[in-house]
């Protein structure tokens, strides 16, 4: 229970610790996007031929007409009630926005991290139980292939053998096809929201459509993920405290799992918390080829169209879920090694 | 020897090499022992002599690189030299378990100790998770550790090394092995700790009747509490003895030298002299009298003087008033086990941390108010030089001797590089003892004991008044050690420089200091002339200090002495 509670409190110190850096992302990117060329007011005038007096207009009801720190403070205030703006584009407030569209994004990362997982680490363990053999060159040379392709080709790469050669996977467009009614919406998770309606129909065409999208971004990730298990594998494998199981005559699975890796998945640890924030804010390319509705698309399409305060929105939302795996991670790592809550 | 029945283990012509990235090296080279039911076998010997290696081979426990390329190893008459994986799974721990050095290190840091001795039996034996757990309860109790019940869920962070050490005998004895190999099972453990560890683990073998191998670099620790002994010097058995026989009348050169360099109750500095070695340091001047009968004029000035000092780490008191103060050219030693504060005394006095209370006085002048940040800018940065404990770790990797050396010159007296510079550095190596084609060598290059000349030649480079020597010969092999101790008091009495001597070993600190402060948890529990601390000590606290300092020649300690030998 203590252990439990000192989680706890540090979980709480570093979310406290982290509110000035959210308050810094916020200001930045208010500033960024003031000095990012293209005016929405002319963009979002009638059309060209509109003319000084309507942009004058939209200008105003906009609020740009206020000098840049009056404007900010009132960003600010808006953003502390949880109006996050609305978006010129959609024509709906940028809250309700995202908050469709982030389960989507989120879905996609977690099966991609949870592909990305399963196959690094067994990977990564298998090289370093026989460093320079065969295994650990098949490893390194999968792994240097995951990174070197961009994720748009190897998406591509794949609608192209599993879909259009093979003809085993869906059509790459979002995340039903068009006969499968969506379910009720309860999480915005589709697997789990089907599940929960007992529609496995439903759920395995939602599965469908999301093995392909998942896996192009599972093979980006595959590479750190699997070179750190190895390197910790090698380390702890190395170690003394392995020794001594080995000297104690410990069985060779309970030597490799509850003693080598262990211990080696802590660096696995961070390392997967690093990539889980990385992969939900560049997943856009991987959004944009499969017409995935999801929040990074959905902020580049804002971003083309001049449209600030879903960019903004996007901006911050990515913060504050960098804060959040940041705190899952610690909180995961208070208990998986039992010195760090010392302090 | 007692060849009454067949040994329980016997090595044959062993030899083991390791492939390296400058070839082949052969680190064992003919080993031929034996090792009788209940016996103690000691394998005394300097870092790489082989003595550790010859365990792991006998362990099969190699790392990657090494392997057996001669020779047999046969247990309780069956040669296991070539062994399956399953044969050796199934001889560990049940038949033949080991100790470590670093007991830290050598437990699991994510699983609590019950479950890891609890891992130790079921891996030999067909019991339930409870029924394992009840005898690592008992196992707990039987290697002493205090509230057994409340430390089998502990973690090894929260032990300290004697009970780390204690749960890892634990783990070795829970299948009652045969054999037991400890490998320098008390190095880098305090004298108390290291007493009343070897005491367990003698009385838990003769108890068990189990046999043991003590492998360790200290005679008096073998003299102590092996039957017989064998030297090797590298990868070689040179004598084979009863430890009183072969320490009190040694026959090879090497044992020789090995006996003279290893400090006891009455030796000098001057006793320990080794035989010049190849010219390497110059010759050393004969001292008349031992460190602590010399006298100087009571008016001599005091150059350091502590008062109060005291230092706290957030809720804990490190050092806790302590107060003394030393002459110039006089050397004060300060004594004590891991925890005692010796350290932060000295990191204080050098000015390298900040104290919390209490005032240093160098030469008259407050030196304690200085915030450590900014003392390498006062010109008593100069005065007071610092000789870390580990030669490696506190040479700057990517310089060679002869930057590491120039490094205070250049910083402190603002010397440019030039003739003058190089005179200097040569001068200063010279001194310390360190041939100058070896200046253009980097730390990794360079044996142990080098590296300990060009920490001495760095820190008297700027001639100091006073000097802090932080177990300076804690990671040194003894005959290394004695010429290193040599050569700090012929600096001293040369450039009449005053020491502050941190160690935990009582020998070292009798022979080097005058004076001697012995503290405990912070405190000054006794401080006094060395000759009478050592001799007739007035507080508890030294008197047990001083019982556990293990004598070369002492008495033999060994419980199994008693017993028959082939009981088993």
């Amino acid at each position: 229970m203590s252990q439990l509670s000192t989680i706890a409190g540090r979980a709480g110190r570093r979310f406290v610790s982290s509110l000035p850096a959210l308050f810094g992302v916020l200001v930045f990117t208010f500033l960024l996007m003031r000095v990012l060329p293209g005016d929405p007011a002319v963009f979002f005038a009638s059309g060209p031929t509109a003319g000084k007096e309507e942009i004058e207009l939209i200008r105003k009801q906009m609020g740009l007409d206020k000098p840049v720190p009056e404007q900010l403070l009132r960003y600010l205030g808006d953003i502390g009630s949880g109006n996050l703006g609305r978006s010129l584009t959609t024509g709906q407030p940028v809250l309700s926005d995202l908050r469709s569209r982030l389960p989507a994004s989120l879905e996609l990362t977690f099966s991609a991290l949870l592909i990305a997982l399963l196959t690094a680490v067994p990977l990564g363990v298998a090289a370093a139980l026989r460093p320079n053999s065969a295994i650990d060159h098949l490893v390194r040379f999968i792994c240097a292939l995951g990174v070197c392709v961009p994720t748009f080709v190897s998406g591509l790469l794949l609608i192209y053998a599993f879909y259009y050669l093979l003809g085993w996977a869906p059509d790459p467009t979002g995340r039903f096809d068009i006969f499968t009614s969506p379910p009720p919406q309860v999480t915005g998770f589709l697997l789990i929201d089907f599940a929960l309606a007992r529609d496995w129909e439903g759920w395995s065409a939602a599965a469908r459509q999301l093995v392909l999208p998942a896996l192009t971004m599972a093979l980006f990730v595959v590479a750190p993920l699997a070179r750190i298990t190895r390197a910790a594998m090698l380390a702890s494998l190395g170690s003394d405290f392995v020794r001594t199981a080995r000297s104690l005559g410990l069985s060779r699975r309970k030597i490799v799992v509850t003693y080598a890796l262990r211990n080696a998945i802590l660096p696995v640890l961070t390392i997967a918390g690093i990539v889980f924030s990385t992969m939900l804010g560049a997943n856009v390319l991987v959004e944009k080829v499969f017409s995935w509705p999801g929040v990074a698309s959905y902020a580049l399409d804002a971003l083309l169209s001049s449209d600030y305060a879903p960019v903004q929105g996007f901006v911050l939302l990515m913060a504050s879920i960098f804060v959040l795996v940041n705190l899952t991670v610690d909180v995961l790592y208070g208990i998986a090694d039992p010195r760090v809550s010392v302090e | 020897m007692r060849d009454t029945a067949s040994p329980l283990l016997a090595i044959d012509d062993l030899h083991v090499a390791f492939s390296t990235r400058r070839g082949i090296v052969e680190a064992v080279r003919g080993v031929s022992l034996a090792v009788a039911r209940g016996e103690t076998l000691g394998i005394v010997g300097e870092s790489g002599s082989g003595k550790s290696v010859t365990a792991f081979a006998i362990t099969r426990l190699l790392d990657a690189a090494g392997r057996i390329t001669a020779g047999t190893i046969r247990f309780r008459g069956e040669d296991i030299t070539r062994a399956s994986s399953k044969q050796l799974r199934s001889l560990h721990g049940a038949a033949i378990s080991m100790i470590f050095q670093n007991p830290r290190g050598a437990l699991n840091p994510i699983r609590s100790v019950g479950d890891q001795i609890a891992d130790a039996i079921t891996a030999h034996e067909p019991v339930s998770r409870q029924e394992a757990r009840a005898r690592a309860l008992d196992l707990l109790k039987a290697v002493l550790i205090r509230e057994p019940d409340k430390r089998l869920d502990a973690y090894p962070h929260e032990l300290s090394g004697g009970m780390c050490q204690r749960v890892m005998i634990a783990m070795a004895i829970a299948c009652e092995p045969a054999l037991l190999i400890a490998d320098e099972p008390t190095t880098g453990l305090d004298v108390t700790t290291q007493k009343t560890v070897m005491d367990l683990v003698a009385r838990i073998t003769a108890e068990r009747g189990m046999a043991m191998i003590l492998i360790t670099h200290d005679l008096g620790l073998a003299s102590r509490y092996c039957q017989r002994a064998i030297v090797m010097e590298q990868g070689r058995v040179v004598e084979e003895a009863p430890p009183h026989e072969l320490f009190s009348r040694p026959r090879h050169p090497y044992t020789k030298r090995l006996v003279a360099a290893s400090p006891t109750a009455t030796s000098t500095i001057a006793d320990l002299a080794p035989p010049a070695e190849g010219g390497d340091a110059p010759a050393i001047r004969p001292a008349s009298a031992p460190a602590g009968e010399r006298r100087r004029q009571p008016g001599t000035p005091m150059l350091l003087e502590v008062q109060h000092l005291v230092k706290r780490y957030d809720g804990l008191t490190a050092v806790d008033d302590v107060s003394f103060a030393i002459r110039a050219g006089e050397s004060l030693g300060l004594v004590g086990e891991s925890g005692s504060g010796k350290s932060t005394i000295s990191r204080m006095v050098c000015r390298l941390i900040d104290c919390s209370a209490g005032e240093i006085l160098f030469d008259g002048q407050a030196i304690g108010s200085l915030p450590a940040r900014d003392f390498h800018r006062s010109t008593q940065r100069k005065d007071i030089q610092i000789v870390f404990q580990d030669p490696t770790d506190s040479l700057n990797p990517r310089f060679n001797a002869f930057d590491c050396i120039a490094h205070p010159l250049r910083r402190l007296l603002a010397m440019k590089d030039g003739a003058a510079l190089t005179e200097r550095v040569r001068e200063c190596a010279g001194r310390a003892g360190l041939p100058f084609d070896l200046l253009e060598r980097f730390p990794h290059q360079l044996s142990g004991g080098q590296k300990a000349r060009v920490g001495i030649a760095r820190a008297i480079a700027c001639r100091p008044r006073l000097l802090i020597l932080d177990e300076p010969t804690a990671a040194l092999d003894v005959s290394v050690q004695a010429v290193i101790l040599q050569l700090l008091d012929r600096l001293r009495r040369e450039d009449d420089l005053a020491l502050l001597f941190v160690s935990h070993d009582l020998n070292v600190v009798r022979m080097m200091c005058e004076r001697t402060v012995v503290l405990q948890n912070g405190k000054v529990v006794e401080q006094g002339e060395s000759q009478a601390l050592f001799t007739a000590p007035r507080t508890a606290y030294a008197r047990t200090l001083l019982e556990a300092v293990l004598h070369l020649g002492g008495p033999v300690a060994h419980p199994a002495g008693e017993m028959t030998p082939a009981a088993t």
